[in-house]
């Protein structure tokens, strides 16, 4: 069960955690990730971030990001939610979930997707800071981070 | 004709979200596209010069410079992602 959301309103992290395994007796197993906005970066206070997404990709390229995870591992379920529009730091901004019946399966489909979102959908994140309004720049240690997960 | 997107810093940079473009003749690329826009000059020969990280997308999926447009086709820039 893959569920993906592209969404401006804030999500309810308890609730969507729940949604993944109540009622379903054969899960063991929840891992979490839940990116939140910080109010510093790189030296700059932040006050403000706003998203940016490309409607019909982005949730295109976060499923074929978690077909791609369903496929490697056994899970029993995916949420993938990220928020776009307007942020305030220490708003939650995106969340990985992933049920299976071990430990160990979640665990890895959890880090191989938020690696995976982080440098394949569409999201772009401007920052309002005391010093201006600028776009941030992606980072390499991302790209390595999701080459770690290349298969041969 | 061809759809044209343009997001994040791209569309601010371009002053514009996106437009239609007739489609070329001959077989075209997302290079030659690009290539195209390229020679407008002014802003559009700065965003889209040699060097500047860009990246493209064909009918929404992640496309690289060799990769075909055609008629009806929608094509986005945009900069490298930064989302999560």
């Amino acid at each position: 069960m893959i569920d993906i959301r592209v969404q401006a309103e804030p999500f309810d992290i308890a609730a969507e955690q729940e949604g993944l395994w109540r009622g379903q007796p054969r899960v063991g197993a929840l891992v979490t990730f839940v990116g939140l906005m910080r109010d510093m970066n790189q030296g700059d206070r932040v006050g403000r971030m706003l998203l940016e997404h490309y409607p019909g990709m982005t949730e295109k390229a976060l499923l074929a990001i978690a077909e791609e995870a369903d496929n490697r591992w056994d899970l029993q379920g995916i949420r993938v939610l990220h928020r776009v529009g307007d942020l305030r730091p220490q708003d939650p901004i995106v969340l990985v979930a992933v049920t299976s019946t071990h430990r160990g399966e979640a665990f890895r489909a959890c880090e191989f997707l938020i690696d995976y979102l982080k440098t394949r959908a569409p999201f772009w994140k401007k920052e309002i800071t005391d010093q201006g309004e600028h776009w941030v720049d992606s980072r390499t240690t991302d790209e390595a981070a999701a080459r770690r997960w290349k298969q041969e | 004709m061809i759809k044209v997107l343009y997001f994040a810093r791209l569309r601010e940079q371009l002053g514009t979200a996106g437009e239609e473009i007739p489609s070329p003749a001959e077989p075209t690329t997302v290079a030659d596209l690009a290539a195209l826009l390229h020679r407008r000059g002014g802003v559009w020969s700065e965003v889209l010069a040699e060097g500047e990280t860009i990246l493209a997308a064909v009918n929404q999926e992640m496309a690289r410079p060799e990769t075909p447009v055609e008629d009806g086709d929608e094509v986005a820039f945009f900069p490298p992602v930064t989302g999560g």
